[in-house]
C-alpha cells in the first residue's frame, strides 16, 4: 500500500532507505508487505465469488438448454475471441516481465513493459467493443428487438446472450478499472517511485491483472467454443 | 503526536487528539471510524425502529385502519432492508470490532486504515440510496427481492433499493478483508492464535463469511438490476429463466448473513461472561473452533429457505440434515457459557444481564430454528408469524442483545465514562421483558396460521397482536433509555479508569479512552488469554487491606 500521508508516518523511527515508507501502524517493512499481499489475495477470493454467481447461472441454464446454448454460441465471432485470448495472454506475459523488471530495479524497462500491457489491454477492449457493436447490429442483444437467426431452440437463446453480456461485461469492467490503474502506475514508475527493494503496487497489480486474464481463459471456451465441432452442444 | 510532552500525553486520547469536523471525516484512526459507524448505524436503527412502530401500530387492530396495503408492504420492506443491511450486519463488526480488534491484538491500527475509512464512506453512499428510496416512495418487494415480483410487477424503486444493498455490501467486504489481514499480520509479539480473545475468533469467522458470501449477493443484485432495468431476463420464465435460481443465489449469501449478525454477538458474550465470572471460558478451543464451524456449515444450509419453492425433496432432506448440524457448534457455545458460569462468582453487572438475556433468547431462537429446519413442519409454518418470531429471537434477542451487552461492556473503554448503573439495569430488564412480550405471542400466532406480511387479519388473532404491540412499546422504551444515558454519560458519567470491570485482555491495559496510537509501547504477550490470577489476587489484597 503506497501512501500519500507522509506526515503521519514521518514520526516513525524505522525508516528504510529505498523501501518506500513504512506506515505508522506497521512494525517493519516485511509486515507491511505481507499485509498488502494477503489483502490482495483475499480480495481476489472475493472476486472469484463475485464472478462465481454468474458462472453458477451459466452452468444451470446450459445444462437445461444445451441446444439453445450451442447454437447461440455459434453467433459469437470465433476469430475475434481467439485473437483477444492471445492478446490477453500476451498482456499477462508483459505484466509478468514488468514485475520482473521492477524487481531488478530497471525503471525504463518497467515503464516499457507496463506500456506494452496497457496497449494490449486497450486492444482487447477495442476488439470487445467492436464485437458488442456487431451484436447490436445483428439484434443479438436480449430485449424487444432480439432475434437469433437460424438458431435452434431460439426461445431460450436470450438467456445465453444475457449471460454473454453479463459475464463479458463484468470482465470488461474489470479490464477498464485495470486500465485506469495501469495509467497511474506507469506515471509513478516513470517518476521513479519504485525501486528493486520496493515495488509492492506493481506486484499486487500484477496479481489482479493475471486474475482478470484467468477469468477470460474460462469465459472464452464457455461462451465461444460450445459447439464448434457442430455436434450439438453437450453431446 | 510523538512530540507531545509526557504530561500532555497522559490526557491526550483519540477523542481530543484533534478537533474539528475534518479531523473526523478524514480520520484513519480505527477508533474514530468506529465512532463514525456508531453514529450512522444508530441513525439507521432509529429509522428501522420507526418502521417497526408503524407495523405494530397497524397490527394492533384486525382491520387495516392506519396504513393501506401498499404502504404497509413498503413499511415492512424498509424495516427489513434497513435493519438487516444497515443495522445488524455492520453493528458489532464495524463499531465494536473496528474499535477493539487492534486493541485486543496489541496493534496500532487495522492493517489498512484508509480502506477502513473507505468502507464507512461506501456504507454512507449505500445509505444515501436507501434514504432516497425511503423519501421518494419506497419499495414493496420485502427485503428478499424475490423475482419475478421484483423484476416485473413491483411498482417501487427496486433498482435503487438493490443498489443500496449492493453498495453497502462492498463496505462489509472491505471490513472483512481488513479484519482477516489484521488478525493474520498485526498481532503483538507473543500473541499466538490460541491466546487470542474469543471476540477476535468470532470476528475472524464473521470476516470469512463476509468475504465469501457478500460478493455473491452483490452479483445476484447486479443481475436483478440488469433484469429490471434493461429487461434482459436472467430469471425470467418467458425465456426459460428460473426465479428459483434467484432464491438459491440470494440465500447462498443471506443465510450465512444471519451468522454475520450472530457470530460477533457470540464473541461479545464470551468476553462478558468470562469477565463477570472472573474465569477462563470453559472449553476455550471449542468456542473458538465452533465459530469457524458455524462459518463453514452456515454456507451449506441455504436450501432450508426453499422447502416450498419447488426444490426437490431429496435436496430438502440434505439441507434439513445440514441445518441440524449447524445447531451443534451453536449449542457447543451455549453449553460452554453455562459451564463457565457454573460455580463461578457471577457478578450481575449490566453487560452480564444483557449477556444472560442473550443466552436465553438465542436458545429459544435457535431451537425454533430446528423446528423450521424440519421439512414437514416447515411446510406448515412457512411464511407465518412463527418464522417472524424465530428470526427476531435470533436477530433481536441474539444479535441486538449481544450488541447492547458489548456496548455497555466497552462503553467505559470507548469514552472513558461510566453510565448510571441503576438505569442501565432497568433498561436491560425492560428490553428482556418487552422483547419476550413482543415476540413470544408471534410464535403462537404463527402456529395458529397467521401469515406474515399481511396487515389485515381475522379478529380471533387480535389478542396476541395486542400483546405483541404492547410488548413492542416496552421494548422501544428499553432501547430509548440507553440512548439517553449513554448520551448523558459522555459529559456527566463517572470517569471509568482503564479497567472498570476487572477484565483481562490487552484493551483493558491501556487508558480509557485509549490514546491515538493505542499503546505507548507495543505490548508483548506472555500468557494465555483470560488469566485472572493477577486480578483476583489484587482484589484479595484490597480486601485484606480494608479488613
Amino acid at each position: 500500500m503506497a501512501s500519500e500521508s507522509a506526515a503521519v508516518a514521518s514520526h516513525n523511527a524505522h525508516a528504510h532507505p529505498g523501501y518506500g515508507e513504512v506506515r505508522h501502524h506497521f512494525e517493519s517493512y516485511e509486515q507491511q508487505k505481507d499485509a498488502s499481499t494477503i489483502g490482495m489475495w483475499v480480495f481476489l477470493l472475493t472476486e472469484i465469488m463475485f464472478f462465481g454467481g454468474m458462472f453458477m447461472a451459466y452452468f444451470v441454464y446450459r445444462q437445461w438448454y444445451p441446444t439453445a446454448f450451442a447454437s447461440a454460441s455459434l453467433k459469437t465471432n470465433l476469430w475475434l475471441g481467439a485473437f483477444n485470448t492471445t492478446v490477453l495472454i500476451c498482456s499477462s506475459l508483459t505484466m509478468a516481465m514488468a514485475v520482473h523488471s521492477a524487481s531488478l530495479g530497471k525503471r525504463l524497462l518497467l515503464v516499457g513493459f507496463l506500456i506494452a500491457t496497457l496497449v494490449l489491454g486497450g486492444a482487447f477492449l477495442g476488439v470487445k467493443a467492436y464485437e458488442y457493436h456487431d451484436k447490436w447490429e445483428h439484434h443479438e442483444i436480449p430485449g424487444e428487438h432480439f432475434e437469433c437467426e437460424g438458431c435452434a431452440d431460439a426461445g431460450h437463446t436470450p438467456l445465453f446472450f444475457a449471460l454473454y453480456f453479463g459475464m463479458t461485461g463484468l470482465h470488461a469492467s474489470h479490464m477498464i478499472i485495470g486500465f485506469g490503474i495501469l495509467v497511474v502506475l506507469i506515471w509513478q514508475a516513470y517518476k521513479g517511485k519504485f525501486s528493486a527493494k520496493w515495488y509492492t503496487p506493481i506486484e499486487l497489480f500484477g496479481l489482479y491483472w493475471h486474475f482478470v486474464d484467468v477469468v477470460w481463459i474460462f469465459l472464452f471456451p464457455l461462451l465461444y467454443l460450445i459447439d464448434r465441432s457442430g455436434q450439438g452442444g453437450l453431446h | 503526536m510523538i512530540t507531545a510532552t509526557a504530561t500532555e500525553k497522559e490526557t491526550k486520547n483519540y477523542l481530543n487528539a484533534e478537533h474539528g469536523l475534518k479531523s473526523w471525516l478524514l480520520t484513519q484512526d480505527h477508533k474514530r471510524i468506529a465512532i463514525l459507524y456508531l453514529i450512522a448505524v444508530s441513525v439507521f436503527f432509529m429509522v428501522g425502529g420507526l418502521m417497526a412502530v408503524l407495523i405494530r401500530l397497524e397490527l394492533a387492530t384486525p382491520a387495516g385502519d392506519l396504513l393501506d396495503s401498499n404502504t404497509y408492504n413498503k413499511v415492512f420492506t424498509m424495516h427489513g432492508v434497513v435493519m438487516i443491511f444497515f443495522f445488524l450486519i455492520p453493528s458489532i463488526p464495524a463499531i465494536l470490532g473496528n474499535f477493539l480488534l487492534p486493541l485486543m491484538i496489541g496493534a496500532k491500527d487495522l492493517a489498512f486504515p484508509r480502506i477502513n475509512l473507505l468502507s464507512w464512506y461506501v456504507y454512507m453512499l449505500g445509505g444515501l440510496f436507501g434514504v432516497f428510496v425511503l423519501i421518494t416512495g419506497g419499495v414493496d418487494t420485502g427485503w428478499t427481492f424475490y423475482t419475478p415480483f421484483s423484476t416485473t410487477y413491483s411498482n417501487g424503486y427496486v433498482v435503487m433499493t438493490a443498489m443500496a444493498a449492493f453498495i453497502n455490501g462492498f463496505s462489509s467486504i472491505l471490513t472483512g478483508l481488513n479484519f482477516i489481514v489484521t488478525v493474520h499480520r498485526m498481532r503483538a509479539p507473543g500473541l499466538t492464535w490460541f491466546r487470542l480473545p474469543l471476540f477476535v475468533w468470532a470476528h475472524y469467522a464473521t470476516s470469512v463469511i463476509m468475504i465469501l458470501g457478500t460478493p455473491v449477493i452483490a452479483v445476484t443484485l447486479f443481475l436483478l438490476m440488469l433484469e429490471r432495468g434493461l429487461h434482459i431476463g436472467f430469471f425470467d420464465p418467458a425465456y426459460g429463466g428460473d426465479p428459483v435460481l434467484f432464491q438459491h443465489l440470494f440465500w447462498f449469501y443471506s443465510h450465512p448473513a444471519v451468522y454475520i449478525m450472530i457470530l460477533p454477538s457470540m464473541g461479545v458474550v464470551s468476553e462478558v461472561i468470562s469477565t463477570f465470572c472472573s474465569k477462563k471460558p470453559f472449553g476455550y478451543t471449542f468456542i473458538a473452533f465452533s465459530s469457524l464451524a458455524i462459518a463453514v456449515f452456515g454456507f451449506l444450509v441455504w436450501g432450508h429457505h426453499l422447502y416450498v419453492s419447488s426444490q426437490s425433496a431429496y435436496a430438502g432432506m440434505v439441507f434439513s440434515i445440514l441445518s441440524y448440524i449447524v445447531a451443534i457448534p451453536s449449542a457447543v457455545k451455549v453449553f460452554n457459557w453455562a459451564a463457565t458460569m457454573y460455580k463461578g462468582n457471577v457478578r450481575l453487572e449490566t453487560p452480564m444481564l444483557y449477556a444472560l438475556g442473550f443466552i436465553g433468547l438465542f436458545t429459544i431462537g435457535g431451537l425454533t430454528g430446528l423446528f423450521l429446519a424440519a421439512m414437514g413442519l416447515d411446510v406448515h409454518l412457512t411464511d407465518t408469524y412463527f418464522v417472524v418470531a424465530h428470526f427476531h429471537y435470533v436477530m433481536v434477542g441474539g444479535a441486538v442483545m449481544g450488541y447492547l451487552a458489548g456496548l455497555h461492556f466497552w462503553w467505559p473503554k470507548m469514552f472513558g465514562r461510566m453510565y448510571p448503573q441503576a438505569w442501565s439495569k432497568i433498561a436491560a430488564g425492560l428490553t428482556f421483558v418487552g422483547f419476550n412480550l413482543t415476540f413470544f405471542p408471534q410464535f403462537i400466532l404463527g402456529y395458529l396460521g397467521m401469515p406474515r406480511r399481511y396487515h389485515v387479519y381475522p379478529p380471533e388473532f387480535q389478542v396476541f397482536n395486542v400483546l405483541s404491540s404492547a410488548g413492542a412499546s416496552i421494548l422501544g422504551l428499553g432501547f430509548l433509555i440507553p440512548g439517553i444515558y449513554f448520551f448523558w454519560s459522555l459529559k456527566n458519567g463517572e470517569p471509568a479508569g482503564p479497567n472498570p470491570w476487572g477484565a483481562t485482555g490487552l484493551e483493558w491495559q491501556t487508558a480509557s479512552p485509549p490514546p491515538t496510537e493505542n499503546f505507548p509501547i507495543t505490548p508483548v504477550v506472555t500468557a494465555e488469554a483470560y488469566d485472572y490470577t493477577e486480578i483476583l489476587s489484587a482484589n484479595a489484597k484490597e480486601v485484606t487491606h480494608v479488613g
